[in-house]
């Protein structure tokens, strides 16, 4: 990914240098990025979480499963600062590993849907006619059936649910179809140009100019819409595990966590607000961020301010 | 504008194949809809699971299934989508797919349009309004809101709203919200101002809550695009022309500015449905959500496969609205 951006720099920039400033394209972008805000802020609280949720079980002495020195069911003390369930579990625990298991999911899925989407997308927008019509429609088909309802089908039907990688993998497998219509939407006006006509009287084979001269070119809108599958991953795989089709236990998620708390909400406060508070937050986080990658990487089209 | 109706309609019915060829592998080859009997201890007799998979016709291939499954060629006369039958249950061999299916589908329906009303009336209103104030404070306050609204998960929030609805009928001393339940058994028998007020007390609680995500997200959309309408030309000469406010407002601007939100909120039905599973399933509704929950536990593939040709069916009609209402709200569009 990061790869991507680099190599973006001096295809983009090549043609017209940028105002004689000595700044390259990544620095400008890098800059804008940082001087937003909400977003700066929102990088910090996430990393935060992301380090509290991946380094924290190797210190916490409770893990996220039942231990039977935890009593059960204690609101909020010095030892368990969150209470414990009524199984015994430590709800701190259960939170930092709940999510740890959200992060990867999210990200492995951002990762596998932003390859899968841009890819398909980009031949999709290269190749044009007929093909384009029919990868297009294959596109369609995917937006047609509602996603939470198709991975929980697909996950509770196998059974297998029970590992974080099948859970993230069903939801990579049904969640590129935005990508791919926002890569070939790129894609289209980008192929006209003469770099990409200069790759192929070069010889250039399709494969070639999508993986190195298109892809690159696009990354900037592709950027942000992994950022914002992120978050989209986060939220379905809380659906499913509230819904009881995603990670099964012993393993936790924060979905599930809501959902054995969802009679408990008024007697046990303590189960029910702090896994729901941690997704929302880094889900906002994630928002923000994308936000701010998309007002750093593209000035010219911003959703919350013109 | 007929034969573009027509034309768009058959031009669905591939997409429509093509999503039911690509549900029915996957869920064919995700489950075994026997597993349950075949775990059973002590062990079923073989024959027994004989008996069952011819049932369900297991006996017989993939491709094969999904021909007879569409046809019902060949089968034992409870197949077969063309002819209006969905298929054998796992669920018990008196169970009708089709029936229960129609029976939940009216108080799904119900839910999700109502949230679909109010989330667009809403959004409507929220995005012209933070427009027309631009950085002011309420133009603030609507953005985190809709920030907010976006990273809430609905289930969560359902609890939220159903623990306030019970905390509402404690303070008022008597049953105002109804938290649990879709209401339908109880409003058999009720005269009309009864049955209005019944349905306004099941009803509200999961309307709110299904509609706060798409309300966030259609008025972030109903703000841009008011915004960019209310800098064009167009506007300023009706302004400059002397026009009230309020005529530019209504009879200029926003008449255009619906127009990209009437896709998107053809886009977002799937999001709305997908939100009606959770939000039926925190306020315990008998509706499509439970059947489809029950299919899954159940592995019921047939059921699930009605399941989602009709929920892509509802999606493809919304597209289709959509694309028909961009025509009478958008006079430069004309389909010939």
């Amino acid at each position: 990914m990061s790869e991507m951006k680099v190599s973006a720099a001096p295809e983009s920039t090549g043609a017209e240098s940028v105002g004689g400033a000595e700044r390259t394209q990544m620095q400008m972008i890098l800059s804008r990025f940082l001087r937003h805000r909400a977003a700066m802020i929102s990088l910090v609280v996430l990393v935060l979480i992301a380090l509290t949720a991946f380094i924290g079980p190797l210190f916490w002495k409770w893990g996220h499963t039942i231990h039977l020195d935890i009593p059960p069911n204690q609101p909020p003390s010095a030892d368990h600062p969150l209470g414990t369930t009524t199984a015994g579990h430590d709800v701190l625990g259960q939170l930092m590993r709940g999510a740890q298991q959200t992060l990867k999911v999210a990200f492995t899925v951002s990762i596998m849907g932003t390859v899968i989407g841009s890819l398909w997308g980009a031949a999709a927008g290269y190749y044009g006619g007929r093909v384009d019509a029919i990868m297009m429609r294959v596109v369609d088909v995917f937006m047609i059936v509602p996603l939470l309802v198709m991975v929980s089908a697909v996950a509770g039907n196998a059974q297998a649910g029970t590992t974080w990688y099948a859970v993230a993998f069903i939801i990579g497998f049904f969640s590129w179809a935005q990508i791919a219509r926002v890569v070939r939407g790129v894609v289209l006006s980008l192929r006209e140009q003469e770099f990409v006509e200069a790759a192929r009287a070069a010889g250039a084979s399709p494969g070639w100019i999508i993986v190195r001269h298109l892809l690159p070119n696009a990354a900037g809108p592709i950027i942000v819409a992994a950022t914002l599958l992120i978050a989209v991953a986060i939220l379905l795989e809380a659906g499913m595990s509230f819904l009881q089709f995603g990670i099964q236990p012993p393993d936790i998620s924060l979905g599930q966590m809501i959902n054995d708390a969802r009679t408990a909400a008024a007697t046990r406060p303590w189960l029910f607000y702090p896994p729901g508070v941690l997704l929302v937050v880094i889900c906002l986080t994630i928002n923000f961020i994308g936000d701010g990658l998309r007002d750093a990487l593209d000035p010219r089209q911003t959703m919350v301010r013109r | 504008m007929l034969v573009y109706t027509v034309r768009r309609v058959l031009s669905s019915i591939p997409i429509l194949i093509l999503a039911s060829v690509l549900t029915f592998v996957l869920i064919d080859v995700s489950g075994d809809p026997l597993s349950d009997l075949r775990m059973q201890q002590p062990p079923p007799d073989p024959s027994v699971i004989q008996l069952a998979e011819e049932r369900l016709y297991l006996d017989r291939s993939m491709p094969e299934r999904y021909w007879l499954w569409m046809t019902g060629i060949g089968g034992h006369g409870d197949i077969g989508l063309l002819q209006g039958k969905f298929g054998p249950s796992t669920q018990s061999t008196t169970y009708d797919i089709g029936e229960n299916l129609m029976m939940r589908l009216g108080t799904t329906l119900r839910l999700v349009g109502a949230a679909m009303v109010f989330a667009f009336g809403l959004a409507v209103i929220a995005g012209v309004v933070s427009a027309m104030r631009q950085y002011s404070k309420l133009d603030y306050s609507l953005t985190f809101i809709g920030f907010l609204a976006l990273a809430m998960p609905v289930f969560w929030f359902a609890g939220i709203i159903q623990q306030a609805g019970v905390g509402f009928n404690e303070l008022a001393g008597s049953m105002v919200f109804a938290t649990i339940g879709d209401g339908q058994f109880q409003a058999q028998g009720l005269d009309f101002w009864g049955q209005i007020g019944n349905t306004f007390k099941y009803m509200t609680l999961p309307t709110i809550v299904l509609m706060l995500t798409s309300f966030a997200s259609w008025s972030r959309y109903q703000r841009t695009s008011m915004l960019e309408v209310l800098n064009s030309d167009y506007v300023r000469l009706a302004r400059a022309k002397g026009l009230p406010n309020r005529v530019v407002i209504r009879r200029h601007a926003l008449r255009t500015a619906l127009i990209p939100l009437t896709t998107v909120v053809a886009v977002g039905v799937a999001g709305v449905i997908d939100g009606a599973i959770l939000t039926e399933r925190v306020f315990q509704w008998r509706g499509l959500g439970e059947f489809f929950i029950t299919a899954v536990e159940k592995n019921d593939s047939y059921a699930l496969m009605a399941w989602l040709l009709l929920s892509g069916t509802m999606v493809i009609v919304a597209n289709l609205i959509a694309d028909l209402l961009y025509g009478v709200l958008d006079p430069r569009i004309r389909y010939e």
